[in-house]
């Protein structure tokens, strides 16, 4: 069987060759690279910016932003034929390529979140390592926490003020040098789907655009969703225990910083949400305007074949809905979380819309293709371009979260700076 | 015992060293002065298809699938024909069953997912066939996207694949406007028309030029004004496919219809 052709149906006149080459994985290569820019963006807006509000969700944000940028090349590594020929693109980089340069951009962007996190949690690494190596006769695992933040300290022990008054303006530094390598690294994915010219859905230069605005607004929503999620075992923690738990006193307490951080982040996700959709209008309207050769295929796309995909399910579940949602006022931890989810399908919805919609119609603009995405898989292409090799995808930063947070504690660290 | 300074010193030196020493390499690469002095070599391969001659046989495919090893089953393929046929109340009508490997044998139109549309004889008003292959492009937009070099471009104008270098990303699948390419079924990596490469270079003609009865299908060299090629597409009116995407695809086509997809 050729690759492609489980998944494909043609319909009228196709070109023998085409299938749908790019399925679910290559969905889900610009959705988790989005959650990391998106995140990253949102932890900035505290650090750069100053904005205070925002500053329980910042550090949290950084961190999840660390874990989600280990599965967002994920995707892509498992779409390609030879998974163990991906080094081939650091060794030759072709750089008319747009692919080329990812390795660069992703590291760079990946030396840059981690050295802020460096700094943001020097002091901790240097709390637990100091009393570690002063004692004797350790056990085997303090040795092993002992070795593990020994090496994080990077060697150096010293906290006075004056270095953590340093550390703070090395952070804030760069955080703001992350914030334009952030939208690079996603703006960049929009190029690479945006510069095909073969493609009559894809080309066009808001691309890049439109996939920055689309990243910040999915990382804003889930770095809600989590932020609620997490808060809501603590709460759960803490009726058990009846102590004070941590830093809060209070189960009250908790619940009252959690509305406010997450009413302030859902003004954030208004506010580009709002962008998002009118660049993506602004896209549709000047497509069918212009109405150039390709746009008679295009429209029976958009508002035929796909218009449930685009219309329903993105415009209308994933933007329309979760837009009134936020904006009715009185936000509610329950309302906040029905509208992150909705958000987070109809960011998702754009990708697919993109990606599959890109393919639906053939080069001969006088056929069609159709994706039927394997569930039940038969063999290993179809489990990893399938439902599993999406899912594990997804279920990857989180568990890859639970994992860092164990050296990088989000909320059980007292603030330092 | 080295100090902290002096390590640091002594790695940024030796970094230095290294990019150094090997951008020389890079200035002095041997390849770019053999290919500058190659490069004014006279063959420029392109091709030409008569539509006029070509009656939709397919002989061309099958013999392309067996002389590259395409699976013979398998449904992609370097080369194939298209049959256009337009009726009398202006409708348009195409398809190209497997490529067209066993040829046009009944007047019904795939229209896909096992459907077909019986066509009466009178209602149509013209009808043809139009072989497909790499257009070999001039400014090729898969080389371009390829992000580890492994399409490239051979000086002859022939664009090939390194099998052993191909990672399969696709990209080069997306990027070609003409729907050429495709992943080899045994392989796994990208695969395409090299208008028979291995047999043009020792002075052959292509499997599918030779398999054509009817002489729909020729191959030539633009760089020599006496190639029988080279003087029709210099002397009559060729046309080529998707010209607005400025690949400058090498593939010229004698009577091309506007419904030519």
């Amino acid at each position: 069987m050729v690759h492609g052709e489980v998944w494909t149906l043609k319909e009228l006149f196709v070109y023998p060759n085409e299938y749908i080459y790019w399925s679910i994985q290559i969905v889900m290569y610009p959705f988790m690279t989005g959650l990391v820019a998106g995140a990253f963006v949102l932890s900035s807006l505290y650090h750069v910016f100053g904005i205070k509000q925002l500053k329980e969700m910042a550090r949290f944000a950084l961190v999840f932003s660390f874990a989600l940028l280990f599965a967002a090349p994920m995707p892509i590594v498992l779409h390609l034929q030879f998974p163990f020929r991906g080094i081939n693109v650091f060794m030759t980089p072709h750089f008319t390529s747009a692919i080329a340069a990812f390795g660069i951009v992703f590291f760079t962007y990946g030396a840059i979140v981690a050295s802020e996190l460096w700094f943001l949690y020097r002091k901790h690494f240097v709390e637990i390592a100091l009393p570690l190596k002063q004692k004797q006769d350790k056990s085997l695992f303090e040795w092993i926490k002992f070795l593990i933040f020994c090496a994080l300290t990077l060697g150096e022990y010293n906290i006075d003020e004056e270095s953590l008054k340093r550390d703070e303006k090395a952070i804030k530094i760069l955080a703001g040098l992350g914030i334009p390598v952030a939208c690079f690294l996603h703006g960049y994915a929009g190029f690479i789907f945006g510069s095909v010219k073969a493609n009559a859905l894809w080309m066009t230069p808001l691309m890049p655009v439109i996939f920055i605005m689309s990243a910040i607004v999915s990382g804003i929503a889930l770095c809600m969703l989590t932020y609620i999620v997490t808060m809501e075992i603590r709460k759960l923690i803490f009726a058990r225990k009846k102590t004070p738990y941590q830093v809060f006193q209070s189960k009250e307490e908790i619940k009252g910083v959690e509305i406010n951080v997450i009413q302030m982040t859902a003004r954030y996700l208004l506010f580009f949400l709002i962008f998002a959709i009118s660049l993506e209008l602004l896209d549709l309207i000047f497509r069918g305007y212009t109405a150039v050769k390709s746009w008679d295929v295009l429209r029976s796309v958009i508002y035929g074949k796909d218009f449930i995909d685009i219309f329903i399910l993105q415009y209308g579940i994933g933007n329309l809905v979760p837009f009134i949602l936020f904006l009715m006022p009185g936000l509610t931890i329950r309302r906040a979380v029905l509208g992150v989810i909705l958000v987070l399908f109809g960011v998702f919805m754009m990708r697919w819309n993109v990606v599959i919609g890109g393919q639906a119609f053939s080069l001969s603009f006088a056929g069609y293709m159709h994706y039927h995405m394997p569930i039940i898989p038969h063999d290993w292409d179809t489990f990893k371009e399938g439902l599993g090799g999406a899912l594990s995808i997804f279920i990857m930063p989180f568990v890859l979260f639970w994992i860092i947070s164990k050296l990088f504690p989000v909320f059980e660290y007292k603030e330092s700076h | 015992m080295i100090n902290r300074r002096d390590f640091l010193k002594n790695t940024v030196k030796g970094i230095a060293g290294i990019t150094l020493s090997l951008s020389a390499i890079e200035i002095i690469d041997p390849q770019k002065i053999f290919a500058d002095k190659t490069d004014k070599s006279k063959v420029r391969w392109v091709f030409l298809v008569d539509t006029y001659k070509c009656v939709g046989c397919g002989f061309c495919v099958k013999a392309c699938k067996q002389e590259n090893e395409i699976p013979y089953d398998a449904n992609v393929t370097r080369t194939w024909v298209e049959r256009y046929v337009i009726t009398k109340d202006g409708k348009f009508f195409a398809d190209t069953p497997k490529g067209a490997r066993d040829g046009f044998i009944t007047g019904k139109i795939d229209l896909g997912q096992g459907k077909f549309q019986d066509i009466k004889k009178e209602d149509i008003d013209k009808a043809f066939f139009v072989p497909k292959l790499c257009n070999q492009c001039e400014n090729p937009p898969c080389v371009q996207v390829c992000p580890v070099g492994a399409t490239y471009q051979a000086p002859d104008g022939v664009v090939l694949v390194d099998r052993k270098w191909c990672i399969g990303c696709g990209y080069c699948i997306m990027g070609c406007p003409y729907g050429v390419r495709f992943f080899h079924p045994v392989y796994h990596t990208a695969e395409k028309c090299n208008f028979c490469y291995h047999r043009i270079t020792k002075g052959l003609k292509t499997a599918c030029v030779q398999a054509c009865p009817f002489g729909a299908r020729q191959i030539g060299n633009i760089k020599d004004p006496n190639d029988p090629v080279t003087k029709i597409i210099m002397t009559e009116r060729v046309g080529i496919l998707k010209e607005e995407y400025g690949t400058k695809p090498q593939v010229y086509y004698i009577g091309l219809d506007k419904e030519v997809k």
